[in-house]
This record gives structure tokens, C-alpha cells and sequence, in this order.
């Protein structure tokens, strides 16, 4: 089966600033791939290549079989495109958006009217369809928007952060969608993310940093990649624990969220170890799997809203080094 | 591919696809119209002022001078290009609206050549613009301009040539603008000038030749000439007084004929909307 994405050598730079320094990948048919990394990371600008909005640099990208530079009307037939800012006309309806971009995309008219109706009722919008898109809320439009990605049935629908900026519930409306569209369509999913928890519906993540993917795997595989788990504990003592647990345990702890924390391999086996040998109280004690935050701070060295904000967090780098 | 295909499958890109993009780029802005009943009204209030107020003040002043004939009827071909000039650009900037709010990117990531969407956009602005003319049209009687189904039509037409020059003309300046508020400055700076040169207002007999050269050389003058002929053609006036009000274009002594002028003004539109199509090209 022939890649639904094939990406070779992509590369992207504006005058000296290399957005996109040459990614390799490919996305299977079928596959909810995402692009996890932090703004400014390069994902728009490799999804805005994909999608024939901007010619790469150097490289080469096939989407549905299709050159993204040589064939570019082929490639755009078969994609659907949900950006992070709205492209509805709020003066026409609902169904009038949709009808404007079934004729420009040339959905046969004998099968306009039923799929129309299908992608609509999906998103729970079929009731709204004579309303003005301009009395719609932010959730809603973007619902919209994914309907009308999907009213030409593309074999790769792009979502370049589909729910930023939207409420949980919404959010949450949104996956479900997605997870709904991978059992009842053959299309493929790519979409690009800066949220850990999002990232994990995916079938497969790419990291990406600074204009490079770091890893790609699934976020289980990446989560077992790092082979430790994180213990947090309550202490009397904080600085006395630290102290503690690198003389004995030769561990580097730090006070994260008011807690001790600290990465090590099979924390269930090395807690009664502590109560054991660390002769301090105590108060209380968690171990968690890692996280895909773990996972990203392991490869990248920053957790991604440091990558955004700039503040660090030393038990995460305790892990990055460890690795 | 082997799996089981749900949904539509679009078929390959052919000529009759551009045509259905052109035709929905079009229906749009037919939609759009209809909807903005303010904008319909608001367009008209400048030339029925023009008309009615202007025309009716200007007229009491040159009334000895021009006999047998109302000052309004001779404002009136101008008034008609005023109102489809004005409502062709109004719907060429929407381009820059469309722009602003992100629906431009919707047209211009679809399968479809860019000279289709320029195409359709170029259309639908025509097309309005001549809806709004047909309602001065309907006035033609309180001015004394008969209702000769001739005339109606040869306006029609003339005023559907003017309006899809000037949309495209509009639409080569949307092109690079990427707000609003710079797009109407422009347009007034173009438009005002143009529209003070095309005959409009005056007649363009008599001028300093300064003022004659200017006129000869402004793209509106041939798109307004035509149909003061046109209706002209249809009074019976004195010779003086025609010569005076209507005394067409002239290249060195020479007079145009109508139908050069219209070929003028329709190649002037097939250029400016081959430029408009190239510059939409490169604007990726």
C-alpha cells in the first residue's frame, strides 16, 4: 500500500532562517498522524508545503500519490484543509459555505445533497445549516470548517491545530469526530499539535523541534522509550530529602509543584526501598508512567511550554539525561 | 488503495470544473448582494443625489444655454455609469475582505486555476453592478428619457462592458491590498479623477485643450460616451444643443465611432483582467 504522505529531505527557509531543516517521513493509510512541538517549531510550515500553500525549499513530498509541487491540483482534490483561523464567508449560511466549496472542488452533483447532509449531521450542525455562519460560535464555525474538509471525501484531511482556542467540551466534540471519521471513512489524518493530551489519540507523533523531527513512534512506544517512571513524594524535609536521596539513592530530586520529584526506573519496586532507607518522614508518595510531556522533555531537553515560556524543571532534565 | 471507498470520489479536473467554479464565484457574489439590502440602497443615494439635486440646482443655472432639453437628462448616462462604477468597485474590494477574514484562502487552495476564480469574481462584480444600474434605468422617465426597449438594451449592455472593466480594474488593485481602508483610499484617488474627466458631469465640448488631453486619455470617458449616444440618439434636440451636450470623443479632429469606443473599453478589460489573473498567479 503506497504511502498516504511520503516527505523526503523537506526543507523550508526564509532568507537565512531554515524554518524546515530537511524532515523525512512517511504516514501510512488509515494512520492519525500528528506534529507535536512547541509554536515556531516549523509544523505550519511543513503542513502549509503538504497542502501546496508554500513551495519547499528543497525536498520532496508526495500527498496521495501526488507531487505537492508538480502536481498540485491533484494533491489539492484529494486533501482537506482545517486551519487555525476561520475561512468561512459569515454573511452566507452554513449550507451555503458548504455548496460554495462542493463546486469549487467539483463534487458530483448527483451526491452533493446527501453528502452534505452526512458531514453536517456528523458534526451536529444540520439543524444550524440555514443559519448565518456569523452567528456562529468559535467551536461551531470550526466544526463547520472540518465538515467542509471532509465534504469532498479527501484521502488525507490536515488539521493544523484543530482545537486550539476551543472549550473542553468542544475540544473533546472534536476527537470524537475524529475517532468516528477513522472507522467510517478510509482517510487519513494529519494534524499538527502543541497539546500532550491530543497527541496521544494519534496513531503515530512526530516531534518536532526547531525545524527537525527529534523522534517518531507511537506515544506508547515513546513513553516506554524513557523506562522511567516519576515519583512525587510529600516530605517533612524537602531539602534534607533531596540531600538524602543523592547521597543514598544517587538520584537527583527536585521540588516541582510543591513536591519532591523524581525519575527512576520501576518506581513501584523502588518505593519500599525509600520508606526503608531514608529515615525521614514521609507524608505521602505517588509514581506515575511517564508522560508524552516526559517524553518530550527526554528528547528535546525542554518541556514544551518551557519551549514556549521559557522556565525549567530539573527532575525533567534529571530524566533527559538519563536516558 | 484496496480498502472499501465511503463517501464521494471526486472526479479528474476538466474544462466544465473551471466553469463550475467560475459560475459558483459568481453565484456568491449574486448572494451577497441580494443579502446587504444596505449596501443596494446606500449605493444609489450618490447618483440620485447627483441627479435629482444636483442636476435639478445646475440645471436652473444653464437652462438659457442648453434649450429644449433638461440639464438632468444630460447628467443622466453619467449617473448611470457613476452608480455601476461605484458599485463595481465596491464589489472588486471584497476581495480584500475576503482577504481579511480568510475566506480568499478557501478559494485559492481549491483545485480550481486562479483565472477561474478572477474570472468569476470579475463576472459577479459586472453582474451587480448592472442590477444596480436597472434601477436608475427605471428613472429613466423622470428625466425625459424615453422607455424604448432599444435603448434599454444597448444600455444594458454597455453599462455590463463598463462594470466588468472597472471590476476588473478593481480586482488588479485588490490584489496587493491587504486591508480594507488602504483599498478605498486608492480607489477614491483612482476613481474621483476618472470619473471627473469621463463626461459624467459635464460635457466635454469646448474644454482647454489641457483638460481635452486629459479626457481623451481616461479609460471612463469611452465607457461613458457610448451611452450618452445611446440616449441622445433617442431626443430630438437642436443641433447646437447636441453638439454642446453631446459631442462625443475626438482624436485630433476625428470623431469615434460608438463602436470603436466599446471595443476600447473591452479590450482595456481583457487587459487589465489578464494582469489581474497573473498578479492573483504570483501572489502565493
Amino acid at each position: 500500500m503506497d504511502a498516504a504522505v511520503a516527505v523526503k529531505g523537506l526543507k523550508k527557509t526564509y532568507g537565512k532562517v531554515e524554518a524546515v531543516k530537511g524532515v523525512d517521513f512517511e504516514v501510512a493509510p488509515g494512520e492519525v498522524f500528528g506534529f507535536l512541538g512547541p509554536n515556531g517549531a516549523g509544523k505550519t510550515t511543513t503542513i502549509s508545503m503538504l497542502c501546496t500553500l508554500i513551495n519547499p525549499t528543497g525536498g520532496t513530498a508526495t500527498v496521495a500519490g501526488h507531487d505537492v509541487v508538480s502536481q498540485r491540483d491533484r494533491v489539492r482534490q484529494n486533501i482537506g484543509l482545517v486551519f487555525q483561523d476561520p475561512t468561512l464567508d459569515g454573511y452566507l449560511t452554513a449550507e451555503q459555505n458548504l455548496r460554495f466549496h462542493a463546486e469549487l472542488y467539483g463534487v458530483p452533483r448527483s451526491v452533493v445533497d446527501d453528502r452534505l447532509r452526512q458531514v453536517m449531521e456528523m458534526v451536529a450542525l444540520w439543524d444550524r445549516k440555514d443559519s448565518k455562519v456569523m452567528t456562529f460560535s468559535g467551536g461551531m464555525k470550526r466544526r463547520l470548517e472540518i465538515a467542509r474538509g471532509l465534504l469532498h471525501s479527501p484521502r488525507v484531511l490536515f488539521l493544523d491545530e484543530p482545537t486550539v482556542g476551543l472549550d473542553p467540551q468542544t475540544r473533546s466534540a472534536i476527537w470524537g469526530y475524529i475517532n468516528k471519521l477513522r472507522l467510517t471513512e478510509d482517510i487519513t489524518i494529519f494534524m499538527t499539535t502543541h497539546y500532550m493530551e491530543e497527541a496521544e489519540f494519534c496513531d503515530r507523533i512526530a516531534i518536532i523541534d526547531h525545524g527537525e523531527i527529534v523522534v517518531i513512534d507511537s506515544p506508547e512506544a515513546l513513553k516506554a522509550s524513557i523506562g522511567k517512571d516519576r515519583v512525587q513524594l510529600q516530605t517533612g524535609d524537602d531539602e534534607k530529602t533531596i540531600a538524602l536521596l543523592r547521597d543514598r539513592f544517587d538520584i537527583e530530586a527536585a521540588v516541582h509543584d510543591g513536591q519532591v520529584t523524581f525519575a527512576v526506573v520501576d518506581g513501584e519496586s523502588f518505593v519500599p526501598r525509600l520508606f526503608a532507607d531514608l529515615g525521614l518522614p514521609i507524608r505521602s508518595v505517588s509514581v506515575s508512567r511517564p508522560s508524552l510531556d516526559d517524553v518530550f522533555m527526554s528528547y528535546t531537553g525542554s518541556t514544551i511550554r518551557d519551549a514556549e515560556a521559557g522556565d525549567g524543571n530539573a527532575w525533567m532534565r534529571a530524566m533527559a539525561r538519563g536516558r | 488503495m484496496t480498502a472499501e471507498v465511503a463517501g464521494v470520489r471526486v472526479p479528474p479536473m476538466t474544462g466544465s470544473h473551471d466553469l463550475r467554479a467560475i459560475k459558483v464565484v459568481l453565484h456568491r457574489e449574486l448572494l451577497r448582494f441580494v443579502n446587504d439590502r444596505t449596501r443596494m440602497i446606500t449605493m444609489l443615494i450618490q447618483p440620485i443625489l447627483w441627479l435629482f439635486v444636483m442636476g435639478t440646482g445646475l440645471g436652473t443655472l444653464v437652462r438659457g444655454v442648453i434649450p429644449g432639453i433638461d440639464y438632468r437628462t444630460f447628467m443622466y448616462p453619467g449617473m448611470i455609469s457613476m452608480t455601476v462604477i461605484m458599485t463595481a468597485m465596491f464589489s472588486a474590494g471584497s476581495i480584500v475582505w475576503d482577504r481579511e477574514f480568510g475566506f480568499l484562502r478557501e478559494m485559492l487552495v481549491a483545485p480550481v486555476s486562479r483565472g477561474a476564480i478572477v474570472v468569476g469574481k470579475c463576472l459577479g462584480g459586472a453582474v451587480v453592478a448592472t442590477a444596480q444600474g436597472v434601477i436608475i434605468l427605471a428613472m429613466a422617465g423622470l428625466v425625459g428619457v424615453p422607455y424604448s426597449p432599444t435603448l434599454l438594451v444597448t444600455l444594458l449592455g454597455e453599462m455590463f462592458l463598463a462594470a466588468f472593466t472597472i471590476t476588473a480594474f478593481g480586482v488588479l488593485l485588490a490584489a496587493r491590498m491587504r486591508n480594507m481602508q488602504s483599498f478605498f483610499g486608492v480607489m477614491q484617488m483612482a476613481i474621483m479623477p476618472m470619473m471627473f474627466l469621463s463626461g459624467a458631469m459635464f460635457p466635454l465640448a469646448n474644454l482647454p485643450s489641457w483638460l481635452h488631453v486629459l479626457t481623451t486619455v481616461n479609460p471612463l470617458t469611452y465607457a461613458v460616451d457610448p451611452m450618452r449616444q445611446a440616449v441622445f440618439g433617442r431626443l430630438d434636440v437642436p443641433a447646437q444643443v447636441d453638439a454642446l451636450l453631446n459631442p462625443g470623443v475626438t482624436w485630433f479632429g476625428w470623431r469615434l465611432p460608438v463602436i470603436l469606443e466599446i471595443g476600447l473599453v473591452a479590450a482595456i478589460g481583457a487587459l487589465l483582467l489578464g494582469v489581474a489573473i497573473t498578479q492573483f498567479r504570483r501572489a502565493e
